[in-house]
């Protein structure tokens, strides 16, 4: 999976999730830059990403990720592995 | 599935001034996921907050109690699909007895109309012990804590409570026997389930059935580990839209939203085939057969409905009395004409008869659902009528059945002595109803259907169903005329006869043939239509019209000045009686035992709905 296809989904993933079309996905996004990307919110784009990217991710996995850059190479690594 | 720009649409819809609790019903009723739930719920929240009218929704204020932050946006956006406007008041379900029980808790002071007890196996003082008999009355104690959270709540607030019943989790430590030890989570949620179903019967507090939604996703889809370890949540978080919905019925039948009458088509949707055609000997119900079986099914359900208070009635294009005959003459009809209390068989469109029996049940079309096979049937009601409820219907008729009840259109909060008689009550006074009005566009929605109508001489490859539709069809079927397969092949070769197979297809599919002509000439000037037929399947759309122009159209090429045509009565094709008078033909002679022949002059204009025609195996000259 080329790594411009998954910003391009993750993109529309955030504009679903958290309802604001001006969201454009970044590798430095965080969640405190984004209006109500809480603990529930978090778990909502997740549960988003992988219904969308057909992956599943391991609790440790998701609990740990620091910005969309992390996000964007976990997906990846499902692609590869 | 909703439009790709639906959220533009909520913000519009919250933007607007002028939208109120239709627009917002309309986009609840698409099959929403979690995230589109919450934009809606946003777009509810905002006109809410200016104080805008959700009519005609029913407002609802819904306490909910336990731990459900996403809960309750999924509950409001799905609230409008069943006709209610929701508000909710939130508590957690750590303090919900001090909450129940304190006339000044925020719960209380709301004032709710109904209060939901979100909880789940592990909220509950169920004493997990195989070995002790402690566990067998924690379940009684667990039932005594519901029902004293139910009366503080009831006595402080008036709230009638909607409590859930607990989903057991898949895992087991015995395996089998799990559900014959008393004290293991399984037995004990059996047992909890039981008492407390049996508990709040009869006290105006509702059950909510949890237990069977996770049975019918399956318990190992319902319960994540994960997303309990991750969040606490007591379900996959997939499941939302599905647990919001059957919220919203509940809440629906509150407001006495749920449906009330069952309208159901007959060919195809209670039997296999067409009676009209077919006849009694032919139309496949019951034993013995996998698609009998499933329109058994379907028939046992429709009974099923009305033994508990739903009203049965009929909208079928057959004759009233052929139709009729099905249920005195079947042996293995379930359903008797007894058991319908409008009876509605005739050549006029649906829409009209459907209004027709709302008025004549005192019923609004919001009380109604709308059964038939059909696409086109359904897709014409749901635009000419769109408060009547029509079930979009799988290809296969073992799934009928099911897909009426999981849609759960008559949703049930009590069920009383009234209920069981209520359907008896509208048999007895059922009358034939005469039809109004209009209702409905019907020759616009033709036009949408795009139909395209395939003209062909016969052939070998369309013979073998040439001569099937010649020997099976018996309404539309002016001459009844059979011939054997052998002679359908003469006709192939013969260059002085006219024939056509003629197919037809729209948005919805195709229908393969669904008519066959044959012509024989009777002098150079003049063409006896020997055979002319057609699949009731596709009566009502001006088919006849544009075959005649084919008609027209090869015989002026051939210098044939005039048609005639004869209809010869039979037992089963009165429908035809007057298809040539229709047409614009003349009568030239009646005879009361064979019938009427008519007569047309081929340089007659014919209209017809517009279709798309394409010709093939004709020669050159006539293409």
């Amino acid at each position: 999976m080329a790594v411009e296809t998954v910003y391009e989904k993750l993109t529309t993933i955030l504009r679903d999730v958290f309802d604001d079309d001006r969201l454009v996905a970044a590798p430095s996004l965080t969640a405190d830059q984004v209006d109500g990307w809480d603990s529930f919110g978090h778990l909502r784009l997740i549960f988003t990403v992988e219904k969308s990217f057909g992956v599943n991710f391991a609790a440790s996995e998701i609990t740990g990720l620091k910005n969309l850059g992390e996000l964007a190479e976990l997906i990846d690594s499902r692609a590869k592995g | 599935m909703p439009p790709a720009d639906f959220r533009e649409r909520c913000r519009a819809l919250a933007d607007s001034p002028d939208a109120g609790g239709g627009a917002v019903a309309k986009l609840a009723g698409y099959a929403l996921d979690e995230n589109q739930l919450r934009v809606l719920a946003a777009a509810i929240g905002k006109i809410w907050a200016a104080g805008r009218s959700l009519a005609p929704l029913a407002p609802f204020k819904l306490g909910v109690v336990g731990k459900l932050e996403p809960i309750v946006p999924a509950l409001v956006a799905s609230a409008p699909r069943h006709g209610v406007a929701l508000e909710c008041v939130r508590a957690d379900f750590g303090q919900s007895l001090q909450e129940a029980w304190s006339a000044d808790s925020p719960m209380n002071r709301a004032k709710p109309d109904a209060i939901l007890l979100a909880l789940d196996h592990r909220a509950l003082p169920l004493g997990r012990d195989p070995r002790g008999a402690q566990a067998v009355s924690s379940v009684s104690d667990a039932v005594a804590f519901v029902r004293s959270m139910r009366s503080g709540f009831r006595r402080n607030s008036g709230a009638l409570c909607i409590v859930q019943t607990l989903a057991a989790p898949p895992e087991s430590l015995f395996g089998s026997c799990e559900c014959a030890v008393p004290g293991t989570l399984r037995s004990l949620i059996t047992a909890f389930n039981a008492e407390l179903a049996e508990s709040i019967r009869d006290t105006g507090d509702l059950v909510f059935d949890v237990a069977s939604l996770a049975q019918t996703v399956g318990s190992a889809n319902w319960h994540s580990p994960v997303q309990w370890n991750l969040g606490k949540f007591a379900f996959d978080a997939r499941f939302l839209p599905l647990y919001a919905d059957h919220v919203a019925r509940l809440l629906g039948a509150l407001r006495g939203r749920s449906r009330r009458c069952l309208i159901i088509d007959l060919d195809n949707t209670i039997w296999g085939g067409v009676i009209g055609d077919d006849g009694l000997e032919r139309i496949v119900i019951g034993q013995g057969d996998a698609t009998g079986e499933a329109y058994l099914e379907v028939q046992r359900t429709a009974l099923g409905l009305r033994d508990r208070g739903v009203v049965l009635a009929v909208s079928s294009r057959n004759d009233s009395d052929i139709a009729r005959a099905a249920f005195a003459g079947h042996p293995e009809m379930l359903l008797r004409e007894n058991h319908i209390a409008v009876f509605q068989a005739n050549w006029n469109d649906k829409a009209r008869n459907i209004a027709a029996i709302a008025s004549e049940l005192s019923m609004g079309l919001d009380a109604m659902v709308f059964l038939d096979d059909n696409p086109v049937e359904r897709g014409f009601i749901r635009e000419a009528l769109p408060d009547v409820a029509v079930p979009e219907l799988p290809a296969d008729p073992s799934l009928y059945a099911r897909t009426l009840l999981a849609a759960g259109y008559f949703e049930a909060i009590t069920f009383s002595e009234e209920d069981r008689k209520r359907a008896h009550f509208y048999e007895e006074n059922a009358q034939r109803v005469t039809l109004a009005g209009e209702a409905g566009d019907f020759e616009r929605y033709l036009t949408s259907l795009k139909t395209r109508i395939a003209f062909r001489p016969f052939d070998a490859i369309g013979r073998s169903r040439i001569t099937q539709l010649i020997n099976k069809s018996n309404q539309f079927n002016l001459a009844t005329k059979r011939y054997t397969d052998a002679e359908v092949a003469q006709f192939e070769s013969d260059p002085a006869c006219f024939t056509l197979q003629v197919r037809l297809s729209d948005v919805f599919g195709d229908n393969g043939m669904i008519s066959v002509v044959i012509c024989r000439p009777r002098s150079p000037l003049e063409w006896e239509i020997d055979t002319w037929l057609m699949s009731c399947r596709v009566l009502g759309r001006g088919v006849e019209r544009i075959v005649l122009q084919e008609i027209l159209h090869h015989a002026r090429a051939k210098g044939v000045r005039r048609l005639t045509g004869r209809y010869v009565p039979t037992d089963r094709n009165a429908v035809v009686r007057d298809h040539y008078a229709n047409l614009g033909f003349r009568l030239v002679a009646e005879d009361p035992n064979c019938g009427t022949t008519w007569e047309l002059q081929t340089d007659s204009i014919v209209e017809a709905p517009p279709m798309e025609v394409d010709r093939s195996g004709f020669e050159p000259a006539l293409a």
